[in-house]
């Protein structure tokens, strides 16, 4: 179902704990899984529940409490736009706004081509570089203005 | 000791006690959703706060310990305040739809809402709505009136031993659920219906058949296995509509199965049997009771006089009540028969005779609890005890350790720490190699009989089951136990195996040196009240198998099916066939008596009185709860008209009372079972060891919901998963020695019958055995239990296959 | 380099004393200014843990995550004597909206705060740590497992180290998008593979944490000060501060300033003296409003924290508390209804939800405040708003319910006439900025 490298991925976080806690490596397992397969279907985390021998059940309320993991399929590009206040106190409306503009969809919305999906994050904890972004769970955008947006979106197409 | 005041009360408590317990000793209570006894404490709802003297915030209750000298007040205003801000909050979002709720009338909600609730709501937003899920045939979700209190989860996780459901989601969206599509198979959900406090889980089959005030409620026994649990019965129009648990912490806790739970459901069936029947000319006809008892009486007495008693064959279930083995038995004897078995799923009857008394489990229900070390010999365990099942987790949970020596392997969901999978042949081998290990432990050898010594030098201990010797002997990895608390237990796949004698007489010799207590658990509810009253054949006469084997011209059948409920159904069938009479007082008509030649309607444990003995020797009777349906007759009644109409001497009770006397011979039930109860051997039984066979084995286990008619005819326990086709199950490693793969049709061997089946895997299965369940039509042409298999593939598996 | 360090000189620099090297994170700019010196000095001269407990109680360092308990005071509650595995954890988790300093410490000098987790696990007989990293923050995620490679390959985290018998495995462990792992023991059953959701206390993790076992968990700034603390003394951390409030403080600012970041200062200075370090209010308006150390912190109108100073006692003196040091400041042109409205439904969608006041009341006090801004508002509202967050606030496992009701309690208190226009009008008072 996974990728043997994301099976060695998944058995360099096991390292971390003990033997016999084999469930504490479920939220890397289904980041890894998540990274190699886009989004979380069901029989992803089955898989993920079965490797680390735990309830599916129990796999599943971790990948449902947690925001970053997807449920559903999304755009080649997730982009996750901070609203919280800090970055709201710097205009990340005219971010969205100009976004939604842009790519012609709304939160939670993919392109037509499947290239981006938007979505409103919470606090990432980079509040100094407002108005931000990040891609696919990985790379911080700070200190957006409309024309560096332009940039790179048009770096990612 | 802490001494505490709650509410101006004083009290003395434990260290340890929380404020809530604390308050429940002295009668004082504290509002509650999520705290439950038998759990572990979330502290969620919020529900219970209190106000403790020196805290300047509100404490819960559940989840708060005592201090020395703490002073709590539960009806403070501080701490009404807080309750009533938690109920308004649990009620903004909570449907107002009481009328239409099945829960209306016993919902703690509601009931506590009154308490605490204001009159009007001041939320006027928009109320969440959540999906209702599909969870399986016996519980119906409505998910919208989850309060989130989360004991379904922790019940199904803690006490099932599974996490079946999960609450998904975050915040104000989370939600109950099982995984995407699949449904709660725990044989104890139906306890998450009586745990939730609103309306969210629900019974299905008892869903919107009545309000909780049309139900009269009585107490009875459950009767489908031997743990024999407090059940409460609700009966609305002289129909029961449903089955609770009622409370006994000895014996089933707050707990019921769902088969005890849901079994109710057959005895509305349309199978039931509502006037007596006699067939005439090979066609079924109603007659009235007083024809029919005269016409069988007639039989009876034709038979026996021509043939003599031993023409006679009395069959008992095991589940019939102690009354109506008695009389059954009663009869038998006044008609010169000897032959007379409750042992109906037994084939090897070689301790007749030899045992000390009546065997039982050994020990009571909770000191499962309290064991350090269990072996478990031959049991399927969730399927033949579902809640004993929980107990033994509850040990295994505390540290106890778990060994299984068994031809199945199917997840008791619990730890094991070592276990033998084989066939049941060599069961008794590897019990031989656990009783060589254990001798040498302690040289312990010196106390064993020289015969016994002798037999062992030809046995060679391997690791695992050196492993179990150890364990049961106390010995640990980091340290040994001193004097550790030990059972072992001989389960019903042993039971009815044709080599129990030597298993159980090897258990009984392993538990002799290691101080074990020794324990028989079958199946049924009343197999020890049948062995104590000596509902089984006398010395001339014959025992079950021999009965089948060996056709009598009469046969008495009380409450059997005989195909589905014999260790040989084949055998049962055939001597049904040549029989010259066959009398059933059962409660259903059913394509299993079609070769029987009357048929007397008795009554269900629900119309009837009568009294069961479990496997703890405990004896209990119960009540009717409504009356016998159409025509139908309490058991023990039509077996004393029948008495009488034979002119048998002796049968004039007038009650079950008066007959459960005459059992006990007018002394105090318990006395008289206390000196009965005994698991010891007067004598060793011979003991092959090496016995080798290479063919394959059936493991004929009855499911869960196959074990009785009742059970049988209870349609949500057969929708549910347990309830399969009969396939030839086996392990994937076997399925590959002969070739086969899953889907495969095969005809399967055993005796003079066969079978076509399907080939499914099952990695649970021991190699070398098939596992092909019993008390099926579907199978019932197969022949024992336990027996020689032959499997041949007649057409490749016509599914896709990868 | 870092675009986020601004009037450096005037800072004082000690959980970000890198800062100022070409190579910051590097592990040989951290051993150039002599890091690691006090492990090893520690391991290999075997100092009693009590003595290092004193001198972190010396210093008056006070938990940094926002709860401000004393750090030395936490350490002395680990069991000295336990039969298994003791773990060390770091909260790395910072998601409260305003709070981004932990990030540059893992940034800018990841081997400063291993240093202060092996020291602090040797004090306190932790084999084992982990950091618990914001999911968000992948890259600074990245970053640190690197360092610990580094540090790991040089034999500063590892078994035996500098050939002693004390042996200390640190790992580095991931968030996926919950603020409420923030909270300790959401963050214990996060680490353990579960739902991020905060055990009832007691027992502590002292005594019930990762796996069940005894668990020190400490902010990321708290254990980065350990190995400055350890250098320099108990007294000498104290006296960068003021009384009651030991060293310095990082201080993120964000909002409306011309010059957002971190600051590390002194615990005492002025505010006025950090807005400036800041560049002031931006666009040359007024200040409005600041929330001092993250939304759980109330918020304090210009007048009651322009002459306010940064320290525990400063703050709470001035009607607030220092709370994790996130300072959000707004200018004039902000609209209470529509920051108040923000921050509700923040906490409203990180409620972990288990508790009902705070699973329910998140939810209403998010909707009402929804319909105010929509021109739906009524004049009870507010003594609503007031009354459900009360009856929110000290009925909860942690504190979160208390977090959310705070920034209600004190919009609404201190912002009212807004409020009330916003209701009578149905639009905000506050001119639009554009
Ligand atoms: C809702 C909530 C969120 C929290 N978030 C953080 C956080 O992001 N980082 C942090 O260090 N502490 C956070 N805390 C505080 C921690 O529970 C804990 O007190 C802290 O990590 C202890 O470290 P310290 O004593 O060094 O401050 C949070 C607490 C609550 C109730
Ligand atoms: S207060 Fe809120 S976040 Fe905290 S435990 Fe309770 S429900 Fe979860
Ligand atoms: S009963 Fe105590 S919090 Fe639910």
């Amino acid at each position: 179902m996974l990728s043997a490298e994301s099976i060695q991925k998944i058995e360099y976080e096991l390292t971390k704990y003990p033997a016999d806690r084999r469930q504490a490596a479920v939220m890397s397992a289904l980041r890894i899984a998540q990274t190699e397969k886009g989004w979380l279907s069901k029989e992803t985390i089955s898989f993920v529940s079965s490797y680390l021998g735990i309830p599916d059940i129990a796999a599943m309320e971790v990948a449902t409490f947690y925001n970053m993991y997807e449920l559903e399929p999304v755009g080649k590009y997730k982009i996750t736009v901070c609203t919280n206040i800090s970055c709201m106190l710097r205009d990340s409306d005219s971010i969205v706004e100009h976004l939604n503009h842009k790519l012609g969809i709304g939160f939670n919305e993919t392109t037509p081509d499947g290239k981006f999906t938007l979505k409103e994050g919470e606090c990432m904890g980079t509040c100094g570089g407002a108005p931000l972004f990040h891609i696919n769970n990985t790379r911080m955008c700070e200190f957006l203005t409309p024309e560096k947006v332009d940039q790179i979106l048009e770096e990612l197409n | 000791m802490l001494n505490i005041e709650i509410d101006g009360k004083a009290v003395e408590v434990d260290h340890g006690t929380t404020i809530i317990d604390a308050a429940d000793q002295l009668g004082i209570d504290i509002p509650r959703f999520c705290y439950h006894k038998k759990l572990s404490v979330a502290a969620n709802c919020r529900m219970c706060l209190v106000q403790v003297e020196k805290f300047n915030k509100p404490l819960p209750a559940c989840a708060t310990p005592v201090a020395d000298g703490m002073k709590i007040y539960t009806r403070s205003k501080s701490a009404v305040e807080a309750q009533k801000s938690v109920m308004e909050f649990l009620l903004i979002n909570h449907p107002l739809d009481c009328p239409i709720c099945d829960q209306g009338g016993e919902c703690d909600l509601q009931d506590i809402a009154v308490a605490y609730g204001a009159p009007k709501s001041r939320y006027t937003e928009e109320k969440r709505v959540v999906l209702n899920k599909n969870i399986g045939p016996l519980v119906s979700t409505d998910m919208t009136r989850c309060i989130q209190c989360t004991r379904c989860v922790r019940f199904l996780k803690e006490v099932g031993g599974m996490m079946e459901l999960g609450l998904v989601g975050r915040g104000e969206h989370a939600e109950i659920t099982a995984y995407v599509d699949k449904s709660v198979n725990s044989e104890l959900s139906g306890n998450i219906i009586d745990l939730c406090p609103v309306g969210a889980l629900t019974s299905k089959p008892f869903r919107y058949t009545a309000r909780s005030w049309e139900l009269t409620r009585r107490p009875s026994i459950a009767p489908h296995d031997g743990l024999g649990s407090h059940i409460e019965v609700h009966v609305k129009d002289g129909k029961v509509l449903r089955v609770l648990p009622r409370e006994k912490e000895s014996i089933n806790e707050c707990w019921l199965s769902d088969r005890d739970r849901f079994s109710y459901e057959g005895l509305n069936s349309p199978d039931r049997l509502k006037v007596p029947m006699i067939k005439h000319n090979g066609a079924w006809q109603e007659t009235d009771w007083k024809t029919a008892l005269e016409f069988a009486a007639g039989q009876l007495k034709d038979i026996t006089n021509q043939y003599g008693g031993e023409a006679l064959g009395v069959l008992v279930s095991p589940n019939s009540t102690m009354e109506e083995g008695f009389l059954a038995k009663q009869i038998a004897k006044g008609l010169g028969s000897q032959n007379i078995d409750y042992r109906l799923r037994q084939t090897d009857f070689r301790l007749d005779g030899k045992r000390l008394g009546t065997p039982w489990m050994g020990c009571n229900i909770p000191d499962l609890e309290q064991f350090d070390r269990i072996l478990i010999i031959g049991s399927n365990l969730r399927n033949e005890h579902p809640l004993l099942s929980q107990r033994i987790r509850k040990a295994v949970a505390n540290g106890a350790e778990l060994n299984i020596i068994s031809p199945l392997d199917n997840n008791p969901l619990m730890a094991v720490k070592h276990k033998v999978v084989v066939r049941p042949n060599d069961m008794v081998n590897v019990l031989a190699q656990v009783l060589k290990a254990m001798s040498g432990l302690q040289r312990l050898s010196l106390c064993l009989p020289p015969s016994l010594n002798a037999l062992l030098e030809e046995i060679n201990v391997r690791a695992n089951t050196q492993a179990i010797a150890e364990s049961l002997a106390g010995l640990g990895e980091s340290y040994d136990l001193v004097s550790p608390k030990t059972a072992i237990f001989v389960g019903n796949l042993a039971l009815n195996d044709p080599r129990f004698t030597e298993m159980f007489s090897l258990a009984e010799a392993i538990s002799g040196l290691c101080g074990a207590t020794l324990g028989l658990i079958p199946a049924g509810s009343n197999n020890t009240g049948q062995h104590m009253m000596g509902v089984m054949p006398g010395p001339q006469g014959m025992h079950v198998r021999a009965m089948l084997e060996i056709p009598r011209k009469a046969y008495l059948l009380v409450n059997v099916e005989p195909e589905l409920d014999c260790h040989n159904g084949a055998a049962a069938r055939k001597a049904m066939q040549q029989a010259e009479c066959v009398i059933a007082l059962t409660m259903y008509k059913s394509e299993a008596l079609d070769d029987a030649d009357i048929l007397l309607p008795i009554a269900p444990f629900t119309e009837t009185s009568g009294t069961l003995m479990s496997m703890e020797g405990r004896v209990q009777s119960f009540s009717a709860v409504t009356k016998p349906l159409g025509e139908c007759r309490p058991g023990w009644k039509v077996l004393r008209v029948l008495g009488n109409t034979l002119g048998i001497a002796g049968f004039d009770y007038d009650s079950s009372e008066d007959v459960k006397k005459a059992i006990f011979g007018g002394e105090k039930p318990s006395a008289v079972v206390w000196r009965s109860l005994n698991n010891n051997l007067k004598e060793l039984v011979e003991i092959e060891v090496n016995i080798k066979s290479d063919g394959l084995q059936r493991i004929g286990e009855v499911p869960m919901y196959q074990i009785d008619p009742i059970v049988r005819r209870s349609p949500p326990l057969q929708k549910t998963k347990y309830n399969r086709k009969p396939m030839a199950m086996m392990h994937a490693q076997q399925m590959l020695t002969l070739g086969l793969v899953a889907g495969d049709q095969v005809l399967v061997r055993q005796g003079e019958g066969s079978a076509v089946l399907e080939v499914r895997q099952d990695d649970h299965v021991a190699l070398g055995c098939v596992r092909v369940q019993a008390a099926n039509p579907l199978t019932a042409s197969l022949g024992e239990l336990m027996g020689d298999i032959t499997v041949e593939k007649i057409a490749a598996n016509v599914a896709v296959t990868a | 380099m870092t675009a986020l360090a601004h009037n450096l000189e005037k800072q004082t620099l000690v959980t970000l004393r890198t800062i100022t090297e070409p190579h910051p994170g590097s592990l040989d700019t951290y051993v150039k200014l002599g890091g690691y010196a006090q492990l090893k000095r520690i391991v290999t001269e075997k100092v009693k843990a009590t003595d290092i407990i004193t001198q972190i109680k010396l210093s008056n360092l006070r938990g940094r995550g926002g709860a401000g308990f004393p750090t030395g005071l936490k350490w002395s509650f680990m069991p000295r004597y336990y039969d298994g595995t003791k773990y060390l954890v770091c909260n790395t988790d910072e998601g409260e909206p305003g709070t981004f300093k932990d990030r540059d410490i893992i940034r800018y000098n990841p081997h400063q705060l291993i240093e202060g987790m092996a020291i602090a696990a040797y004090t306190l007989g932790a084999r084992v740590g982990y950091n618990y990293i914001h999911g968000e923050i992948w890259e600074d995620y990245e970053i640190f497992e690197a360092a610990l490679a580094e540090a790991r390959a040089a034999g500063y985290i590892g078994e035996n180290l500098f050939g002693s018998n004390f042996s200390f495995d640190l790992h580095a462990v991931h968030g996926y998008g919950a603020y409420i792992c923030g909270e300790e023991t959401a963050l214990i059953e996060s680490i353990e593979g579960k739902k991020g959701q905060p055990r009832f206390k007691p027992p502590f993790p002292a005594s019930f944490g990762v796996f069940g076992k005894p668990t020190n968990v400490n902010n990321t700034e708290s254990y980065a000060s350990i190995p400055w603390i350890m250098q320099h003394g108990g007294e000498a951390f104290q006296n960068l501060g003021v009384y009651n409030s030991g060293g310095t403080k990082l201080f993120s600012v964000s909002g409306h300033v011309v010059n957002p970041g971190n600051y590390e200062v002194r615990m005492g200075t002025p505010f006025t003296e950090l807005l400036e370090m800041a560049g002031g209010i931006w666009k040359g308006r007024e200040l409005k409003a600041v929330i001092p150390g993250g939304p759980s912190t109330a918020v304090m109108p210009a007048k009651n924290i322009l002459g306010a100073t940064l320290d525990y006692d400063g703050l709470s003196k001035a009607g607030s508390s220092l709370g994790a040091g996130s300072m959000i400041v707004m200018d004039d042109s902000t609209c209470m209804v529509k920051a108040l409205k923000r921050l509700s439904y923040f906490f409203f969608e990180e409620s972990c939800g288990q508790c009902t006041p705070c699973r329910e009341g998140t939810g209403w006090l998010y909707r009402v405040i929804k319909r105010i801004s929509e021109g739906q508002g009524r004049m009870e509202d507010l003594d609503l708003l007031t009354d459900v967050s009360s009856n929110i606030s000290g009925r909860t496992i942690c504190a979160l319910g208390d977090a959310a009701a705070t920034p209600v309690l004190s919009f609404v208190k201190h912002f009212r006439p807004e409020f009330e226009y916003y209701i009578q009008h149905g639009r905000s008072m506050v001119e639009n900025r554009e």
